[in-house]
């Protein structure tokens, strides 16, 4: 064994090195580097696939996967979210309306309350109006009675003063006929 | 100084060694490549089991539920082979997702390993992809066994044929069916091989500008686009070819799960 090493080495290194350390021929058809080539491809293959399928691929898939729940999870709680928005939402034109109409109520009301406040206010003051007129009428007639009786007095007195400035004897029937007779055409 | 220029010019000679690249040589010293010895296939290949743990099991140890960058590529290659295992092999053969995305992920980074300048890549290699190829070819044809017994050679017997043309094309199938490992493994390493060792050659033809200025100033900067040209080109087959040779291991796998088709 040991002196077909020296011997390799002592003539050439290799049936496929020529003497100037290039290649003879194609390398790849070098059926002396064949085995060495496929020992170590072995061993690399096998690294490979242990530290693949032992290691790595099931790390990814763990990864992938838990991406895959946290996205999903995400998207749910969106659209919880989502839906507690509606909602929301809903209730904030419920109330919306339910205001308008409160409000709606309250203007009705107070324009009843407003306007009956206003007839009894108007109803007492035409009540006040109607009674003073009523005051104003009789103290009207009343001072037309007064003046009327005051005329008379007047009329008689001066008729009685007239007449007897004339030298006349009137008699105070007499006069008082003929000024009412008078005061009445 | 005549002389001197002379000789210069002697060391400067273009030289075309586009396959040396691939020559697998012992790490330490200068020993005969055994089947253990430590070659530079073993540092390439260690590279691209470090970087395996560096994206998948570095990059996901935060375990983030938003991603950091490289957790995100994680995750996205992951996705992307989960994926397509699913689609096109169904969803009978997710128990060998890891197996799938093993082959995706080693291809994957050799070939991206081997695009660093002065790298050595590992899929360019007959050795390798064969084995894949192989390992591919094996599961699918003992699963196919396993899961349907004797049916399974039904797969070669073409029902929706004609009976006079089935015998025929049974024989076909059954060559197609052998010939897959073959074709599987060197579309790999042939891609690798060739775009390699295309930039190879277009690299030796670089240094012309120091041997003749009137040819090197028209060759040294066309052979300069060329290589970047070629390198974007790689940088897509990398890729490419590990989808091809991962999506076609689904393919496979798919006949083995359910033969009739």
């Amino acid at each position: 064994m040991a002196s077909e090493t020296s011997d390799l080495a002592q003539s050439v290194v290799s049936k496929c090195v020529g003497p100037d350390g290039g290649a003879i021929g194609m390398p790849q058809l070098c059926v002396e580097w064949f085995g060495n080539q496929i020992f170590w491809l072995a061993i690399t293959l096998v690294i490979i696939f242990f530290v693949l399928s032992r290691i790595a691929l099931p790390r990814i898939a763990a990864i992938l996967a838990e991406r895959q729940g946290t996205i999903t999870n995400d998207i749910a709680a969106a659209e919880d979210l989502k839906a507690r928005a509606v909602e929301a939402e809903e209730a904030y034109q419920k109330a919306l309306v339910d205001a308008r109409a409160d409000a709606q109520a309250i203007i009705t009301e107070t324009k009843a309350e407003i306007k009956s406040d206003l007839d009894a206010a108007m109803a007492k003051a035409d009540a006040q109006i109607s009674a003073r007129a009523a005051e104003g009428e009789k103290a009207i007639a009343e001072i037309r009675v007064n003046a009327l009786e005051s005329v008379t007095a007047v009329a008689k007195d001066t008729a009685k003063e007239i007449v007897s400035a004339m030298g006349g004897k009137a008699d105070a029937k007499t006069v008082t006929a003929a000024v009412t007779a008078r005061m009445k055409g | 100084m005549a002389t001197d220029i002379q000789g210069a010019e002697k060391a400067l000679e273009l030289k075309f060694y586009p396959l040396d690249q691939f020559m697998v040589e012992p790490l330490f010293g200068d020993g005969p490549v055994g089947l253990f010895t430590v070659t530079n296939v073993t540092l390439w290949m260690a590279l691209a089991v470090l970087a395996t743990i560096g994206l998948l099991v570095l990059g996901t140890s935060g375990r983030a539920t938003i991603p950091s960058r490289m957790q995100s590529v994680a995750e996205l290659a992951y996705g992307f082979i989960r994926k397509m295992v699913e689609d096109v092999a169904g969803k009978d053969a997710l128990p060998y997702f890891p197996y799938i995305f093993t082959l995706f992920i080693f291809i994957l980074f050799s070939n991206f390993l081997g695009l660093i300048p002065g790298a050595f890549t590992t899929t360019s290699h007959i050795a390798v992809t064969a084995v894949l190829a192989m390992m591919v070819f094996l599961t699918v044809t003992v699963m196919g066994f396993v899961n349907n017994g004797a049916a399974f050679v039904g797969m070669f017997w073409v029902s929706s044929a004609p009976l006079a043309l089935r015998p025929v094309l049974a024989v076909i199938e059954v060559i197609s069916y052998f010939v897959r490992p073959v074709s599987h493994s060197i579309r790999l390493a042939g891609n690798m091989m060739a775009g390699h060792a295309v930039v190879k050659v277009f690299a030796s033809f670089a240094p012309m500008i120091l041997i003749s200025t009137g040819i090197g100033i028209l060759v040294t900067p066309m052979s300069i686009i060329a290589i970047t040209a070629i390198y974007a080109l790689e940088v897509l087959v990398s890729f490419i070819q590990a989808y091809v040779f991962t999506i076609l291991t689904c393919v496979y796998l798919k006949d083995a799960l359910s033969p009739h088709h």
